[in-house]
């Protein structure tokens, strides 16, 4: 008996070692996104928890007329008095368990008397994200009571963009997929082998090599830059996992069904909308999801379709742009970084089931 | 009988089924027009569209989408059932499949056919250089380190993916907390590349080795008395494993999620008996369960390495391919768009795709000895 505890102690606690380095990333992204930006630039994310820091518990600002190139001497109101040079002050002089501490520079600076002791760094706060989602200037409040006014990055209508993207992209190639897959599986017809062999063989198909000649049909028909132009590529990319997923499903439900319908002087049409779409939900719902989320996380195909065009950008161009131009700004990148993933997020601990499924049945995607 | 009256005679005409069959191409005819001019209206709104508020332009945009597909198909149908019964047989079968086949064939076959094409051109697709690009592409010393880093994607991606995935099933499959454990290594999936790449960029985060650390693993290695690493920069060669992890980090759901209902699918018995006869949990791990799920070892395994050979968006937006990270399909968007060379670009891209033909060959195998068809 107490081997088999410890046996499944053994397994928990491997799996919670394992959990806990799987979500500790993420983690980090979500507190540092509500913290001030002066924190999350200047302290680990993990700060928030009690540990033990050199904690300010007085100010003296000296007087513009005290020369700062001399040393110079602060007294705590416990008594506790320092003289030292400014170099030092810089670094931190400890003495009777204080530490007398020079922030800011030389002229404008002032002198922070601090004690080590227990604390946690908890300033939330939503400026982070009030300024990635608005346009134009965004003024945002910082914990030590100053403004800082910068551009926004207005990640909303990015958020937009990507919706308006990955709707039609996710619905127009299950449109196609659902009577392609009908036809195959329930209709006779010459090439019907070959014809499905060649969604078979797409599946695996790297979409690198597709990019540059669709990119030139674009530029001449000029919808580049266009969702118009996502959206189609994405129906095309889509395609061959959607088609053989559907006829998966399709093909395998019962066949009685369906000629007691054809007895009864149904047309295919008819059978398809009303039958075979309600009764494929779950396949369709299925690859929906993934879909949904193969889109909205899609980087690539946006990069080369949409491009530079900043009206137009889906919301992981506008994240890797940020990327690229603020990298150090944590705040913003976090902040950024969440808005980007909320959506997937939701779905996929709304409708996880069925993106298991899907996952599942196609286990190739292009 | 031979009397006809006008008025007969337009019956038997409207009942004609060639009469009847024109009509029906009106509707079809109607929504092709409305499809083509929804198609230029809505690139225009997007062209033109600083006047425009924006949601209009995404409900108008979903509405062409998603209404343009239920139209076409209802009318083509409608055209189609018109015909004489011996053409509805044959016709209706290409208004179910016809579309997905063209738009595959334009999105796919052709742009496959093209690009095959001009990796055998110069530059800029004028004139004809054979094998130039390809000796170019396999001996030129950036990308050979090009192709040894996707070596390292394959090989070290792949092999840990799917070993992280296997350990977490095979431990989820033991616990009671399995359904939670599950989602928490399966969660990074529903997250984009460019999203994990801000996410390790912050656990990979440097400052001066004077300031406090707020990259969780500089914290840690100055914690222990270390030095400060930019991981993802100059820290070489090893900073593609630190790009490797984020894959690994993102995959390692999907390949437990498999192996679990691989492992599920296993006969408890099988198991059983191997105990009773004294197997350790390790033989039982090594000698039955491995063989029992050797087939979803290898389909999972399959799958990453394309997934490897294809990655594109970590390493773009981690370190933009700089620093000898770079890989096929970085070189490909390089070659292409910072250098304009659209004979090596469209080498690699062939390249990429000679390197998944196995793949493809052996999927259509598979489907060959199915029974549906």
């Amino acid at each position: 008996m107490k081997s088999k505890f410890a046996g499944s102690l053994l397994v928990n606690g491997m799996l919670a070692v394992i959990c806990l380095l799987w979500t500790i990333p993420t983690f980090g992204l979500l507190v540092s996104s509500f913290r001030d930006r002066i924190d999350v630039n200047t302290s680990g994310w993990w700060t928030i928890f009690p540990h033990q820091d050199w904690v300010s518990v007085q100010e003296v600002t000296p007087d513009a007329s005290v020369n700062r190139d001399v040393p110079m001497t602060f007294k705590a109101d416990s008594g506790t008095s320092v003289t030292a040079p400014f170099e030092q002050l810089q670094i931190g002089v400890e003495k009777d368990g204080y530490r007398f501490q020079w922030i800011g520079n030389r002229r404008v600076g002032y002198l922070e008397i601090q004690k080590y002791t227990w604390t946690s760094n908890t300033n939330f706060t939503l400026e982070n994200y009030k300024q990635v989602l608005s346009s134009g200037n965004y003024t945002a409040a910082l914990k030590d009571g100053t403004t800082e006014t910068a551009l926004g990055d207005n990640m909303t209508h990015a958020f937009l963009n990507s919706v308006a993207v990955a709707v039609p992209a996710t619905v127009i190639p299950i449109a196609l997929a659902a009577f392609a897959a009908y036809g195959f599986a329930w209709m006779k017809f010459p090439g019907r082998k070959m014809l499905f062999a060649l969604v078979v063989g797409l599946l695996v198909i790297p979409l690198q090599i597709a990019l540059i000649p669709i990119l030139k049909d674009y530029v001449a028909l000029h919808v580049n830059g266009t969702f118009l132009a996502v959206w189609l590529a994405h129906t095309g990319f889509g395609l061959p996992l959607a088609t053989y997923l559907m006829f998966n499903y399709i093909s395998e439900l019962p066949r009685d069904i369906l000629e007691a319908a054809f007895v009864d002087g149904a047309s295919h049409f008819t059978i398809f909308t009303q039958l075979i779409v309600p009764l494929s939900v779950p396949a369709l719902a299925s690859f929906a999801i993934f879909q949904f989320l193969w889109v909205w996380n899609d980087y690539l195909v946006a990069l080369i379709f949409i491009g530079a065009s900043p009206t137009n950008q889906l919301i992981t161009q506008r994240l890797a742009e940020i990327v690229g131009s603020r990298g150090q700004d944590w705040h913003l990148l976090t902040a950024g970084a969440f808005i980007t993933m909320i959506l997937p997020l939701a779905v996929f601990f709304g409708l996880q089931r069925y993106f298991v499924r899907g996952m599942m049945a196609g286990s190739v995607k292009g | 009988m031979s009397m006809n009256t006008p008025e007969s005679s337009r019956k038997s005409l409207i009942s004609s089924p060639v009469v009847r069959a024109v009509a029906a191409l009106v509707p079809l005819a109607i929504s092709l027009v409305i499809l083509t001019w929804g198609f230029f209206f809505v690139r225009d709104l997007q062209l033109v569209k600083n006047t425009i508020p924006q949601l209009f332009i995404v409900v108008i945009a979903i509405i062409w989408g998603v209404g343009g597909v239920v139209l076409l198909f209802t009318t083509a149908n409608f055209f189609v059932e018109q015909l004489p019964e011996l053409w509805v047989h044959r016709l209706q079968p290409f208004i179910f499949i016809g579309p997905a086949i063209l738009m595959l064939t334009w999105a796919l076959v052709i742009p496959t056919i093209r690009t095959i094409i001009s990796a055998f051109f110069d530059e800029a697709s004028v004139g004809f250089v054979g094998m130039k690009n390809f000796v170019y592409v396999f001996t030129n010393p950036a990308m050979l380190t090009v192709f040894r880093n996707n070596l390292l994607w394959v090989i070290f991606g792949t092999t840990f993916t799917v070993s992280a995935g296997l350990i977490v099933a095979v431990l989820a499959d033991r616990s009671r907390f399995e359904v939670a454990a599950k989602a928490m290594i399966f969660m990074p999936m529903a997250i984009s590349f460019v999203g994990a790449g801000v996410i390790w960029n912050f656990v990979y985060a440097a400052k001066p080795v004077d300031a406090p650390q707020i990259g969780l693993l500089n914290s840690i290695v100055v914690g222990f008395g270390g030095q400060p690493q930019a991981w993802t920069a100059f820290f070489q060669p090893w900073n593609n494993f630190f790009l490797i992890v984020i894959v690994i980090w993102l995959q390692a759901g999907y390949s437990m999620v498999l192996f679990s209902a691989a492992i599920k699918g296993i006969p408890a018995e099988i198991m059983e008996a191997a105990r009773v006869d004294g197997a350790t949990e390790l033989q039982v791990f090594f000698q039955i369960m491995i063989p029992q799920i050797m087939g979803t070892i290898i389909a999972v395994s399959t799958t990453v390495v394309i997934f490897t050979l294809k990655i594109f968006d970590v390493v773009w937006v981690m370190t933009g391919g700089q620093y000898d990270t770079s890989v096929i399909s970085t070189e490909f968007y390089r070659q292409y768009f910072t250098y304009n060379n659209n004979g090596i670009g469209s080498a690699i891209a062939v390249v990429l795709f000679i390197a998944v033909i196995p793949v493809m060959v052996y999927n259509l195998r598979q489907f060959a000895q199915r029974e549906v068809f």
